[in-house]
């Protein structure tokens, strides 16, 4: 069976086998040590597929899903609670990331289960571009990292090449379970980097995601493109620099002050 | 001025027994780091000149001068001073600060090359006499090493062993002088001689002698007080006195003897009792007892020996591991953290960063919040401390222990180490392959282990010639050990430290390993993988073919790091069918201090993939760039080593983090920091050196060492300024993995 860019594989009839092989998922890495992708001390588990290029990428290798190695979801919660000891006492937990986690549903569902069923804390860090089910496995998260590429349809599809739909979907899906979410926005110089973007930003939160919990804008950085290079491919932001920190923190107490932590 | 408040009474009172006062003494502090103070003006200006004298060190090439008129001696120097009038504390090893003095005991040869390196001449006199009616620890441990030794020494088999310089790793319990005062402690040892009245066997005539030695050493180190102007023949009443007192006891063991690793022991709560007692009274400040601690540590930082090249090879940066032990809990549940805990770590933020002493934390989770807070805060902003566990040490060594060196235990004044250096374990496995002939020279090093001449190599062959090798080398190293500590004790007895323990105290053998993780890896290699080897003209194994990817040690899997624990026990079961030189008792280490990149260049290629020549992984951490699964993975692994009863001589973990992906604030930082730590001990594991840096700084310092001369990483079990590290191995730091997530 061959994958479409979305993960979703066509079956001999025609149409699509959604999931990938059901009970095994396709893991890019875990990251044992995760300190900036939701509270405490977390396990990430880079999940492989992506259907979005974005322009600012630096995890370019988690994009195809044809490769990286297979695991069954009772092998990765092995591996996670491992980590248990650490957990505890940072308050602490599981992220799934990418790569786009949504793409495969059915696996992410049932190691979201499993986590549960083990009390830790599951943290869902996604751009909403998945093939639907959302509600189900929002109900499983306890906070979910969601992340905006842009507010407008143009704009969204430059920096990502692919039209805003699927993220509108899962958006109604966020409003109607409301889990814990907060908001992240890669800033890039010389294409977000302005006090007109920030303030439409906040407006399309405020409209969108009204429950929202914080805001974390993350200063575009080059630390990727090795990856890029590794793949053959060149990376596509090469001659931009790496957005300035300070004025990055300097946009998020302007705009977003009031809700930080 | 107020008057001092009596200590209270107890069984310290009628026998030697420094924790009973401690126990019954000291002041918990719970608190935070709000209350310390800077750096007196006087502490200032003596931390200024040395700072000079230490940049003129490191110019003249990192030895700043050798006293070359006399030899090493607890009371051959005249009094030294660096800026007298600034002095709190004073004492020096000779006459002027950083000037080293040459011990001839260990070894003539040894200190002549050390001479020769840095282009000082010894006194003729002193040369000829010397060489003429004395002999050495070297020339004893030769005249008796049989050849197996001396051919696993050639081979890179066994190196480091202390047969030619101060075996080091025995801690005087310092804190004996300013409690009891030498008259006391002299009363003592007279008593116990009183006893040994019976028949005269090898030990009661050994012991007879010996005791008698350090009653003259306490003598001496009382001379050597007097010409400071200090009596140390009663006890001590202020704090100055106290940490004045025990500084001297300790310096008497850096005149007498060059041992590699002179640790301090564990003062910070002992001195508290004395620093509480004059703040209480009103007799001193809160910046005069900082000033105490401070130009005590100074006094510490400047400790020095006189290496040889080959030495500096082995252990990076010139250690002298004048470790301190700061922390642990009691064993009736109240932490041992005082007030002075914290100075001593604050000495790194007033004084600046610095390798030495080597300040250890002894971890538990239980610890006061707030102090272990402090403890990462300083860590992540000096890279200076290392964390070990309280919680699996207190059970096996009370809770009056200390650790020598980098990870060895030992109680303090009851429990002495005879140092045993280390093995190389991976070049063990390439024996095993190669039928006991070693992969570069073709010399036969180990005798009965048939050569493997399958064109795939088989983990069950593998394993059970390994087997045997292992089981020939801990013979062979026993043996080694057992001679150099007959004739360390017979030639170069230190005789001032061991008046500080209790008569005959119970002797740890330590023994150690190096190249775990390329040994695991490698079996891991052979037996998930296939290996295919390649031999040379003579039919030796040279290089490997492997097809096919393996499980690798640092990722927390079972099937390879379950390899790493079955080498370890192995090895460790093998050392203990041996009898030891006193009954000395087997400890083990995985602990390689630099010499890892040492061993790497005597080991050939190995069945993981590593090249001949390239360094092997430090200590127990997995090879750099093994470890992809982030920090915590790569500390489950290493956690995953024994302790108790296997390597209870100690496991070292050294890991560096970016600071960014250690949490986004400062407080986030900290906070995580903290949960790490808990993280770890608590399953079991016993040393951590945690760095937080950026590769990138190491980088610069490297190119540019005159932007970085402080500049201060942990290694393996101790710190060092990074430009004292020779190029190959702030290479091989460079190239260690560093946890950081994009």
């Amino acid at each position: 069976m061959v994958a479409d860019r979305l993960g979703r594989q066509k079956l001999p009839c025609g149409g699509f086998f959604l999931g990938v092989n059901m009970a095994k998922g396709k893991i890019l890495s875990i990251e044992s040590m995760g300190l900036v992708d939701g509270p405490g001390i977390r396990t990430v588990v880079f999940f492989k597929g992506c259907p979005l290029r974005c322009l600012f990428c630096h995890n370019p290798d988690s994009w195809d899903m044809s490769d990286g190695s297979e695991i069954s979801s009772d092998d990765l919660l092995k591996k996670i609670l491992r980590f248990r000891p650490y957990f505890e006492r940072s308050g602490g937990g599981v992220t799934f990331s990418g790569g786009e986690p949504l793409l495969q549903r059915d696996f992410l569902l049932e190691i979201l289960k499993k986590c549960k069923e083990e009390k830790i804390h599951t943290c869902l860090d996604t751009s909403g571009v998945g093939v639907g089910g959302y509600d189900e496995i929002l109900e499983l998260c306890d906070l979910v990292l969601f992340d905006v590429k842009a507010t407008d349809e143009n704009s969204y599809k430059k920096m990502c090449q692919r039209e805003m739909g699927e993220c509108e979907n899962f958006i109604e899906a966020l409003k109607r379970v409301r889990p814990e979410t907060i908001i992240r926005q890669v800033v890039v110089p010389g294409i977000n980097d302005t006090d007109e973007y920030m303030k439409n930003l906040k407006i399309y939160i405020e409209n969108e995601i009204p429950f929202y919990k914080d805001v974390e804008l993350l200063p575009f950085h080059k630390m990727g493109e090795y990856k890029y290079k590794a793949l053959g491919i060149n990376p596509p932001l090469e001659k931009t620099d790496a957005m300035d920190k300070e004025k990055c923190e300097f946009f998020r107490k302007k705009y977003f002050g009031g809700k930080t932590l | 001025m107020k008057e001092r408040k009596e200590f209270n009474g107890g069984i310290w009172q009628t026998e030697i027994n420094v924790r009973d006062f401690i126990q019954n003494n000291y002041t918990l502090y719970e608190g935070t780091g709000k209350f310390l103070s800077g750096p007196s003006k006087k502490t200032k200006k003596v931390w200024d000149r040395c700072v000079e004298l230490l940049m003129e060190e490191r110019k003249r090439g990192g030895v700043y001068d050798v006293e070359t008129k006399r030899i090493s001696g607890i009371c051959n120097f005249a009094p030294g001073y660096i800026d007298k009038e600034n002095e709190t504390i004073v004492g020096l090893q000779t006459d002027a600060p950083l000037k080293r003095m040459v011990n001839l005991y260990g070894g003539m040869r040894m200190a002549q090359q050390c001479l020769d390196k840095y282009g000082y001449v010894l006194d003729a006199d002193i040369h000829s006499h010397f060489a003429q009616y004395r002999k050495t620890h070297n020339q004893g441990v030769f005249d008796a090493y049989p050849t197996e030794v001396r051919l696993a020494r050639s081979a890179g088999l066994l190196t480091g062993l202390p047969d030619a310089y101060g075996r080091g790793r025995i801690i005087g319990d310092y804190r004996r002088v300013p409690l009891y005062g030498t008259e006391r402690l002299i009363e003592d040892k007279q008593n116990d001689l009183k006893k040994l009245e019976g028949d005269m066997t090898d030990s009661n005539i050994r012991l007879r002698e010996e005791i008698n030695m350090q009653i003259q050493a306490l003598k001496e180190v009382e001379r050597m007080a007097q010409t400071y102007g200090a009596d140390i023949t009663k006890p001590a009443v202020s704090a100055k006195e106290a940490v004045q007192n025990l500084y001297l006891a300790y310096l008497a063991g850096t005149k007498e003897n060059n041992g590699a690793a002179t640790s301090i022991g564990r003062t910070s709560t002992f001195l508290d009792i004395y620093i509480q007692r004059d703040l209480e009274a009103g007799i001193i400040t809160e910046e005069e007892a900082q000033e105490l601690v401070d130009q005590l540590i100074i006094k510490l930082r400047l400790i020095r020996h006189l290496r040889t090249p080959e030495y500096n090879e082995l252990f990076g940066g010139d250690p002298t591991w004048v470790t301190e032990s700061v922390g642990g809990m009691g064993l009736d549940g109240r932490a041992l953290v005082t007030k002075t805990s914290f100075r001593y770590l604050h000495t790194l933020i007033n004084l600046g960063t610095s390798p030495e002493p080597n300040l250890t934390v002894l971890w538990d989770e239980n610890l006061p919040e707030n102090f272990k807070k402090f403890c990462a805060e300083i860590s992540i902003k000096t890279d200076s401390i290392q964390y070990e566990s309280d919680t699996v040490m207190r059970p096996l060594y009370g809770d009056d222990y200390a650790i020598a060196c980098c990870v060895s235990a030992m109680r303090m004044g009851k429990q002495m180490q005879f140092f045993g250096a280390r093995c190389n374990i991976a070049k063990s496995l390439l024996y095993a392959i190669n039928g006991g002939v070693d992969e570069i020279t073709g010399v036969k090093v180990v005798p009965g282990i048939e050569p493997i001449t399958d064109d795939v190599l088989s983990y069950e062959k593998v394993w059970e010639n390994y087997e045997k090798v292992m089981e020939f080398v801990a013979g062979m190293y026993v043996k080694a050990n057992n001679i150099i500590h007959y004739m360390h004790d017979k030639y170069a007895y230190e005789a001032s430290q061991l008046a500080l323990h209790d008569t005959d105290p119970e002797k740890l053998m330590a023994f150690g390993i190096a190249g775990l993780s390329v040994a695991a890896d490698s079996l891991s290699a052979i037996k998930y993988a296939k290996v295919l080897p390649i031999r040379n003209e003579d039919g030796i194994v040279t290089d490997y073919e492997t097809v096919g990817d393996f499980p690798k040690y640092g990722n927390d899997d079972d099937r390879v790091d379950m390899l790493a624990v079955d080498i370890v026990k192995k090895f460790s079961s093998e050392l203990k069918k041996h009898k030891l030189y006193r009954n000395a008792k087997h400890t083990l280490s995985a602990l390689t201090i630099t010499s890892n990149v040492m061993y790497g260049k005597k080991t050939g290629t190995t069945p993981d993939g590593r090249k001949q020549g390239e360094p092997l992984a430090p200590g127990a951490n997995p090879m750099h760039g093994r470890d992809k699964s982030g920090a915590l993975a790569s500390l489950n692994s290493v956690a995953k080593i024994p302790y108790k009863d296997v390597c209870q001589d100690g496991v070292s973990n050294t890991f560096s983090i970016v600071p960014s992906a250690l949490g986004k604030t400062k407080t986030e930082r900290v906070d995580n920091l903290v949960n790490i730590l808990d993280g770890y001990f608590c399953q079991g594991a016993q040393h951590l050196n945690v760095n937080v840096l950026n590769r990138d700084m190491l980088i610069e310092a490297y190119e540019n060492p005159d932007k970085y001369p402080m500049l201060t990483i942990r290694v393996s079990g101790y710190a060092v300024n990074f430009h004292r590290l020779s190029k190959e191995q702030q290479l091989e730091v460079i190239s260690r993995t560093f946890h950081e997530r994009v």
